[in-house]
């Protein structure tokens, strides 16, 4: 039970499926089950098309199931609207993408203080001091006010993750988040990512393909054809 | 559920706040879009442009003619009824075939004019009431002989009416017993100049000479050929109808609701009222015909503005569609998109619209510097924020569509947009 309480993300039964009720319904996903705890630092590995996006996007509330529940700090969401999946999305979840998607018409200070501003509005000086603290602790502090298309694709992912940090989310996904990426800055953001999720006491889970990396992470989960096959514990 | 890793803020809800993150987002948003902003920027203030011009000179030739037309003319003339044959009524069930030879209508006094002028002194949108005696004479000079319109007025109440002393080429305005005003293209006519005497024959009484104190041009030809003022009694005296006057002639505050006006002074007096835009029908279709033009052009203006600014939030969309995916999943909701597309739309219209305003003036400065010099254009304030508001409306409609397809993408198809 306790290890129930301690969840942050539980999928039962979960599936998906593209195109439903016409000729070209396909399955991508056949009635997972899998629990995150908090501390987790879990890796989801599989071959392309084995449905990885797909499930990260329905864990990032981006899409919804088609059966099954997915069940987001205790709360149930396959039912939840989008309003609903917003704010919970806001709350508990941050993303680090492949292609750090940062928006390039803000500083690297703005788009860190971007999740709180578009929860809280003008942002606090409370929360200005945050964000500069996590952009210190990326080794940005200098380039607060630096458009994102003045740093490079490691310092860029940097920011993204003081991004996906500033709301203190439960969970943090990651979607190679170190695919573009020379192996040394790669090693990098990982340790970051590492550091992080052990600090802030959140859970994270990276989507990857690169075999050291999730040799690296505590937890890795194996999806194959849209079934998780292996789930090892390496901590444990 | 008790989370430890909930943010140190408590969530806040409220729009208005929300609404900030949108007015940032969509300030930035426009200033990084540098080119496609200042491009529909330029078509929103040209559209403007032309609204506020057009509008100002319409209103400002509309206003010139107006003025010109009741600057000779009373809004509101209040007549005697109509003299009727009296007829006695058919008995019941009969039907009655009538030959009626129609009366002349002789002049004749309004009954009680005192107390008639007294009421509508006191009506609040009357602004003045004078008292005129009118008939026909005929003006002579040695052999020379003028028809012309005999017109018996109280000078200063008059002045109230038109404004005689300031149409006066040459003399002084007063009518003293004996002594007239007359048009300028009468005293050409009869060579008369300030001070010569003038017979004055109405074909009731023996001739009265007077003096010719005064001469007016009026700017219109035929007043200015036919009137002749004189003193109210002397007047009554040579029309035979002494102590009466034959009509009343009124000026209102508001110009345009003469008509209410004269229709309810008609029901109150049971006399004729008849407005000057009865009166000017022609000129009332002409004004109104402008009218209708000027805002039809508002409308294609609006239109025009209207999808230049949807094409390029249209674009703006789509060329913001990977950045929609990451606000989205950074826990934006739909509202906030919807609201910063909007602003966008909104500031457009608005921003366009205060650069269109500035240009406009300089049109209306240059027409009223350099142009044909007839009349002088004002730029009224209500016609400049009506189109400041105008615009910005406009651009919040136009941005409609756009916004809505932003906030309805799917966050995971714009994220993978490239």
């Amino acid at each position: 039970m306790s290890e129930m309480q301690d969840a942050v993300l539980r999928l039962a039964g979960l599936r998906k499926s593209y195109n439903e009720g016409r000729p070209n319904e396909a399955e991508v996903l056949h009635g997972l089950d899998l629990l995150i705890g908090r501390k987790d630092f879990a890796a989801l590995i599989g071959p392309s098309g084995s449905g990885k996006s797909t499930l990260l996007n329905l864990i990032g509330l981006l899409d919804q199931p088609s059966a099954g529940e997915l069940y987001l700090l205790g709360e149930p969401t396959r039912t939840m609207d989008d309003a609903g999946r917003t704010r919970l999305r806001g709350e508990s979840i941050g993303f680090v993408f492949q292609f750090h998607h940062l928006i390039q018409a803000f500083s690297a200070l703005d788009n860190v203080l971007m999740p709180l501003m578009l929860r809280h509005g003008r942002p606090s000086p409370g929360a200005v001091d945050r964000a500069r603290g996590l952009l210190a602790a990326v080794g940005l502090e200098k380039f607060a006010q630096t458009r994102p298309n003045q740093l490079s694709g490691g310092q860029q992912q940097r920011v993204a993750i003081a991004r996906a940090l500033v709301t203190e989310p439960a969970l943090l996904l990651a979607d190679e988040p170190t695919g573009n990426l020379d192996t040394h800055t790669a090693a990098e953001v990982f340790e970051l990512m590492r550091r992080f999720g052990r600090e802030a006491g959140c859970a994270v889970l990276l989507v990857t393909h690169d075999p050291r990396l999730s040799a690296a992470c505590d937890r890795t989960i194996d999806l194959v054809d849209g079934r998780i096959v292996s789930d090892t514990n390496s901590v444990a | 559920m008790n989370c430890p890793c909930s943010s140190t803020e408590r969530p806040v809800r409220s729009p208005v706040l929300k609404l900030w993150t949108a007015w940032v987002l969509a300030l930035q948003f426009l200033r990084d879009g540098r080119g496609q902003t200042v491009t529909i920027m330029v078509g929103v203030a040209v559209g403007v442009a032309v609204v506020v011009f057009v509008s100002a000179l319409i209103q400002g030739l509309q206003a010139n003619i107006v003025q010109r037309t009741l600057g000779t003319q009373a809004h509101i003339r209040v007549l005697s009824p109509d003299e009727l044959n009296l007829r006695p009524a058919s008995p019941a069930g009969t039907l009655q075939l009538v030959w009626e030879d129609k009366r002349a209508q002789r002049r004749r006094s309004i009954n009680n004019w005192q107390q008639v002028v007294a009421t509508l002194d006191a009506l609040q949108s009357v602004r003045a009431v004078s008292p005129v005696i009118a008939g026909p004479a005929f003006a002579g000079r040695g052999a020379a002989l003028e028809s012309v319109a005999l017109t018996g007025i109280d000078l200063l109440r008059y002045q109230r009416i038109i404004p005689l002393s300031d149409y006066i080429k040459e003399g002084r305005a007063r009518l003293e017993p004996g002594e007239a005003m007359i048009g300028s293209e009468l005293a050409t006519t009869l060579g008369l100049r300030v001070g010569d005497k003038l017979r004055l024959d109405t074909g009731r009484q023996n001739p009265a000479v007077v003096n010719v104190v005064a001469v007016f041009e009026l700017g219109v030809r035929e007043l200015d050929a036919r009137n002749v003022y004189l003193g109210l009694k002397q007047a009554q005296a040579l029309l035979s109808l002494p102590g009466g006057v034959t009509q009343l002639d009124l000026v209102v505050d508001d110009i345009f609701a003469a008509d209410r006006i004269a229709q309810r002074i008609a029901r109150l007096t049971a006399l004729q009222a008849e407005s000057w835009m009865e009166k000017n029908a022609q000129l009332m279709n002409a004004l109104s015909a402008q009218s209708l033009s000027t805002n039809m052009i508002i409308v294609f203006v609006s239109l025009s503005v209207a999808f230049g600014i949807a094409s390029v939030l249209s674009v703006s969309v789509v060329q913001r569609t990977r950045e929609i995916g990451i606000l989205r999943a950074m826990g934006a909701g739909r509202q906030q998109v919807l609201q910063v597309f909007l602003i966008q739309g909104a500031l457009y219209g608005l921003i366009g619209a205060l650069i269109g305003i500035a240009g406009a003036y300089v049109l209306v400065w240059v027409f009223n510097t350099f142009g044909p010099g007839l009349f002088y254009i004002p730029v009224p304030t209500t016609l400049v924020l009506f189109a400041l508001a105008l615009a910005t409306v406009v651009g919040v409609l136009a941005a409609a569509v756009p916004a809505r397809r932003a906030a309805m993408l799917d966050p995971v198809v714009a994220i993978r947009y490239v």
